[in-house]
């Protein structure tokens, strides 16, 4: 992309995203300097599209065309429509957390009853001491563009040991439609402790809105975790948000991301082991239809020795919806007595969907144990014939066959009111299909 | 009265005709055994009547109950009564055998316009009947017949058709790869479900299921057709003779 | 220390300089100057007296390389290659033009001999039966090609194959013999524009073999090619083009090696295969080409294209490989399945030791109904070596039924080396089904404490796992090609296989 006259589909100056939102960005000098750096990256790189490597399968020049404009802080009527969607889709007994439009709405929020060991701030307040938080381990260019649009975020921290008896649940709202939300937040998880977190992304009536979210989080040693991301965003809704984890030693992940709306969708996760011991099963399901098309990128880091890694991933695919998965794991020089796997199946339910799998493995150390899986392919007639001699509709005996399918990654949540949570979104957008 | 009318019936896979008119009455009340080589048609039949896709009928009937059943889907015709025992059941990984008694026995009654089961008085009638059928609880909480042995599978299909209470069953090859406790176990299942209300095919290639279900009728099946039909009788003279003296009768 | 450790030291000790086949032949030499320009591929086309379209096909494929630039996508590092510092065309000098073995250069010959290579199956090219218990009479008899750096030096068999209508020549032979069937189907499975080494080897081949084999024919024998690169400072380009028509069967064998030299050497070969409806194409390559030293010093970087297109109904190709060779491998021998009910299968041993880097793998492009594939890869690296498969199956929409099984295991042996699986699986319609598994391990210490125990030595037993391991692939060669591959595949692990 030709940095200085760098146009949009609709004639937008690239420059201009910046330029237009500057005002409102916070952050001390030292901030803004960082923050014009990574949009000259951005600038330079553009939007990522098929030739880079890691894009391949979600070309975002041609799926989404161009970056919108920054949402509009909300006013009263956004967070009271906000509210509205929080309630609809908090977690029962969870401490809410929400961002609307990209800003942290204390008011909507629990701070003032928050449990003992946790405690939160935000982006906004982080930024006027350092400019640490805007930068990452890699940056390709949506994650450079984050780090220079960045409105707000949720800073998140468990102290150690914490034995959170409820989770805390970070609802993202959008009410504004044809708009971006650029958040970025940090989770810091004490050694010992024993949280789950649960991530929503939801609209407020809004619709054709982006989300740009990144998330930084980090888990202490000894800690036992379960991190639940639900993307159900608006139909025509575009959400690309990277997460990088770093994984001490001896640690417990249970992880799982379900998508299940948005127009283009994309969750890249790169997931480093940093302490030996570690254990992290790595789930997802994604739920397409229409023209939906949804992707789960994952680069498992095993830099260490003496972890372990599974991952289970879930597609169905209706209409001309595109399901892309990616898993990397990586087995560093020194990382002896890796073990990883992963498995991934699609299932096509219709003549025109599409899957595409690349589950890679590059390994480093000998003494390891590490495979892979994939399948794709639609429901096996023989199972519907049964099924149907049993007396059950087309249309049930398919819904109880995707149900098993997905079933198989859901069931890896360990926590039984949260599977149940999730099973109920997938009964849901089951029952919308048919 | 007649149950289940085949008449004439020509079917046809891939281009190759299989049944070339085939006829066969079934009443209320009856056993019928089906018998035949390899490859003579008696799969097909049983398949062609459950609906399975991939047969083509080009010629003749099959009433069941007076209705035309080549008009129905496959779950129309299971909640009409119509149940298969197949020779391979499939196995549902991921769905509990539990859930699907419960999901299958409530859609064939919400077909026929009664009400879904209470849970409590569904547990008490499988616990029942798995108990006489000597399948453990802790198999109801496995996908469908994922892990079962053979045996297993059969009894599995036997409390299905004990749950769903059909008025045809038909039992295709229903002693393939049991030994004979299995077997046993398996026949006195569907001993119990005789009633004269209910009417069973029992499709088989060795006389030797014919000695636990023993039928009213018999029946030669022999490329495609009907070769001879007769009493229980005619089993044991097949198991004589042997099939060779039909191949040049059909 | 446990028998993996020990194995393990073994293979760091292990000399690469061992390469059997590393000797030079000194003959006289006729050279193009080095480097390239339009000069230089109107001189191979003119030594090679071919029709002006080839030299018209040759120069839009130059000046189309012109424009192209180098792949960085696969996992191989190597300083950049200076294009202008090779030599593009080497041949034995003629004494006179050639038409019996014994007016070829008798040091070539003995080259072919050292080389286990027949040429002189003087007694069969004669058509005289061998007596009775004189030779095995289960052997069979296999026609060779041995191209000898740019140049066919010799084609065995020739007789025999043209009684059955099978025709077997150099493709430098066939642009002139049977310019109808060159012009036909050369570059209709590769492109002249395909990629950067296939384009260059299309302005620059000198010669590789052609085949055709006509309706309904059973090849009676399997054919051969084995290509020798000698020069110094020489790239080796050539071209092989196979076409089966309807009904026919082919098993064709190619087998290659280079001498030891200090430089790396360019080898950027294209083959094509074209099988019409109902007809099977076999082809099997060992590959083994001078790896380079135990430094990494020298070796032959191989940038080959190979690829088959089922192009008729029903028909089959199928590429089983044993690479043990090179420097640097970059190869996807691929199928195009184009035809209904046709299928591809690509059978891959691919081992590296030493600093070699290898990014080998298939491409499965289903296009036509029912279509099947099958991809078996066994990798298997040891010493610093870098071990990549590189695969894509995909499924296009109108390609209902398309099935493809893939399972690629990769074998470490030692910590210093890497073995990474890179697979791209795109399903585009519902009726696709596609299972791929791979895995990656080292030789199980369990395993092997159990042969030792049962009294076997470390080196046989590692042998026996490695043997294991690659067996399916193995048992796809034909039975002497097997042999070869077997001991090759020993030599390429010496110090850890016995």
């Amino acid at each position: 992309m030709n940095v200085a006259v760098a146009k949009t589909g609709s004639g937008r100056a690239v420059s201009d995203l910046f330029a237009s939102a500057e005002g409102r960005l916070p952050g001390s000098l030292a901030v803004v300097a960082v923050r014009r750096e990574a949009f000259e990256t951005y600038e330079r790189l553009g939007l990522p599209h098929r030739r880079i490597e890691e894009w391949k399968y979600t070309d975002l020049r041609a799926l989404v065309g161009e970056v919108l404009p920054l949402a509009a802080a909300p006013d009263a009527a956004a967070l009271s429509r906000a509210a509205d969607a929080v309630k609809a889709h908090a977690f029962a007994g969870a401490s809410k957390l929400v961002l609307v439009d990209g800003v942290f709405a204390a008011d909507l929020s629990d701070v003032k009853a928050l449990p003992s060991g946790v405690s939160v701030t935000t982006l906004r307040e982080a930024l006027d001491k350092s400019a640490d938080l805007l930068t990452t381990a890699s940056a390709d260019a949506v994650i450079s563009l984050n780090a220079a649009m960045a409105t707000d975020g949720v800073v998140l921290s468990i102290a150690d040991g914490a034995q959170l008896s409820a989770p805390v649940q970070i609802i993202h709202v959008a009410t504004v439609p044809s708009a971006s939300n650029f958040t970025r937040s940090q989770v810091r998880i004490g050694k010992g402790a024993r949280p789950t977190i649960i991530e929503s992304f939801v609209a407020a009536g809004a619709g054709a809105y982006q989300v740009n979210d990144a998330v930084l989080v980090s888990i202490g040693d000894d800690a036992d975790v379960a991190y639940i991301r639900l993307m159900d965003d608006a139909a025509d809704a575009v959400n690309i948000t990277s997460q990088f984890v770093t994984v001490g030693a001896n640690v417990k992940l249970n992880y799982f991301n379900m998508t299940s709306g948005g127009a283009v969708s994309r969750l890249q996760g790169f997931i480093t082991f940093a302490g030996e011991g570690s254990e992290l099963s790595l789930n997802g399901v994604n739920l397409l239809k229409k023209t939906e098309h949804g992707d789960l990128s994952l680069v498992v880091d095993h830099a260490v020795p003496n972890c372990m890694s599974r991952e289970t991933f879930r597609a169905v695919i209706d209409d001309r919806g595109h399901s892309v998965f990616q898993g990397r794991i990586i087995v560093r020089p020194d990382a002896q007595k890796t073990d990883g796997k992963m498995m991934t199946r699609a299932l096509l339910l219709s003549d025109e969907a599409e899957a595409d799998n690349k589950p890679e493995l590059e390994i480093f150390a000998d003494d390891v144990s590490c495979g892979h899986g994939a399948t794709a392919g639609a429901l096996d007639d023989s199972l519907l014939f049964y099924l149907k001699a049993r007396g059950l509709p087309e249309k049930q005996a398919q819904a109880l066959l995707i149900q098993a399918f997905v079933g198989e990654a859901i069931e890896q949540i360990a926590d039984d009111d949260l599977r149940e949570h999730v099973i109920g979104l997938a009964e849901r957008w089951l029952e919308r299909r048919s | 009265m007649a149950l289940l009318e085949v008449k004439d019936l020509k079917v046809r896979v891939e281009e190759r005709e299989i049944l070339h008119g085939l006829t066969l009455t079934v009443n209320e009340g009856e056993i019928h055994a089906i018998m035949g080589p390899n490859g003579s048609g008696k799969s097909t039949l049983s398949h062609v009547i459950a609906g399975k896709p991939g047969y083509e009928v080009t010629d003749g009937q099959i009433l069941f109950k007076g209705e035309d059943l080549l008009e129905m889907d496959p779950e129309e015709r299971a909640a009409r009564g119509v149940f298969l025992a197949f020779q391979y059941p499939v196995e549902i990984p991921g769905v509990a055998t539990m859930t699907f008694l419960r999901t299958a026995l409530n859609a064939q009654r919400k077909a026929r316009g009664e009400s879904e089961y209470s849970t409590p008085d569904f547990l008490k009638k499988v616990r029942e009947v798995s108990k006489s059928l000597n399948i453990p609880q802790d198999m109801l909480k496995r996908g469908v017949n994922v892990g079962f042995s053979g045996g297993e599978k059969k009894r599995n299909e036997v409390l299905q058709m004990a749950l769903f209470e059909p008025s045809l069953c038909i039992l295709d090859e229903m002693d393939s790869g049991l030994d004979i406790d299995a077997l046993r176990i398996a026949a006195d299942g569907v001993n119990a479900l005789r009633s004269p209300k209910r009417a069973m095919v029992v499709i088989t290639h060795y006389q030797r299921l014919l000695n636990y279900i023993v039928p009213d009728f018999v029946h030669v099946m022999s490329k495609g057709r009907v070769v001879k039909s007769g009493g229980k009788e005619l089993a044991l003279e097949l198991e004589e003779s042997g099939y060779a003296q039909f191949e040049d009768a059909a | 220390m446990p028998a993996v450790q020990e194995t393990v030291e073994r293979v760091k000790r292990i000399d690469v300089d061992q390469y059997r086949y590393g000797f030079e032949t000194l003959i006289d030499s006729e050279k193009a100057p080095k480097g390239l320009s339009e000069e230089i591929v109107k001189f191979i086309s003119q030594k090679k007296n071919e029709p002006a379209w080839m030299l018209q096909w040759r120069l839009e494929a130059y000046r189309r390389w012109l424009t192209m630039t180098e792949p960085t996508w696969a996992r191989v590092e190597y300083p950049k290659i200076d294009f202008q510092d090779i030599y593009y065309y080497a041949a034995p000098k003629p004494k006179k033009s050639v038409t019996s073995l014994d007016e070829i250069d008798p040091e070539i010959l003995k080259t072919y001999e050292k080389l286990g290579i027949p040429l002189r199956e003087v007694a069969m090219l004669e058509g005289v039966e061998p007596k009775v218990g004189e030779e095995d009479p289960a052997r069979r008899k296999i026609a060779v090609d041995a191209v000898f750096d740019s140049v066919s030096v010799a084609t065995t068999f020739k007789a025999e194959l043209k009684k059955a209508g099978v025709i077997f020549m150099p493709i430098s032979e066939a642009i002139r013999e049977h310019p109808e069937l060159v012009q036909k189907y050369l570059g209709s499975v590769v492109p002249t524009s395909d990629n950067f080494y296939a384009t260059l080897n299309s302005a620059v081949f000198s010669d590789g073999s052609f085949v055709y084999v006509p309706p309904g024919v059973r090849c009676p024998m399997e054919l051969s090619t084995y290509f020798r690169i000698n020069e110094r400072n020489t790239g080796q380009f050539e071209r092989t083009l196979i076409i089966a028509d309807k009904g026919s069967y082919v098993s064709y064998l190619e087998g290659c090696t280079a001498p030891q030299r200090d430089e790396n050497q360019l080898h950027a070969a294209v083959v094509e295969l074209v099988a019409l409806d109902d007809a099977e194409i076999k082809y099997s390559t060992v590959q083994n080409w001078y790896p380079g030293n135990s430094e990494g010093k020298g070796g032959i970087y191989n940038f080959v294209t190979k690829r088959g297109d089922c192009r008729g109904n029903h028909s089959k190709i199928s590429w089983t490989q044993v690479e043990t060779g090179s420097a640097i491998t970059w190869k996807y021998p691929s199928c195009i399945l184009r035809g209904d009910n046709s299928r591809g299968e690509f059978y891959s041993i691919a081992i590296s030791n030493g600093f070699q880097q290898v990014d080998s793998g298939t491409k499965m492009i289903h296009l036509g109904k029912n279509t099947s594939s099958r991809i078996i890869s066994k990798g298997i690296a040891a010493g610093k070596s870098q071990n990549t498969y590189r695969g894509l199956v995909t499924a296009h929409r109108k390609a209902t039924g398309a099935r493809n099984f893939t399972a690629c295991d990769s074998l470490l042996i030692g910590d210093k080396c890497g073995a990474h699986t890179v697979p791209y699986i795109e399903a585009k319609n519902s009726s696709a089904t596609f299972e791929h598994e791979a895995t990656t391990s080292k030789i199980s210490e369990d395993v092997l404490f159990y042969c030792i125990q049962r009294g076997l030595s470390q080196e046989e037993a590692v042998g026996l796992v490695v043997n294991g391991f690659v067996k399916d692939v193995l048992q796809q060669l034909p039975m002497e090609f097997a042999v070869e591959a077997q001991k090759l595949i020993s030599i390429s692990l010496e110090g850890s296989v016995g």
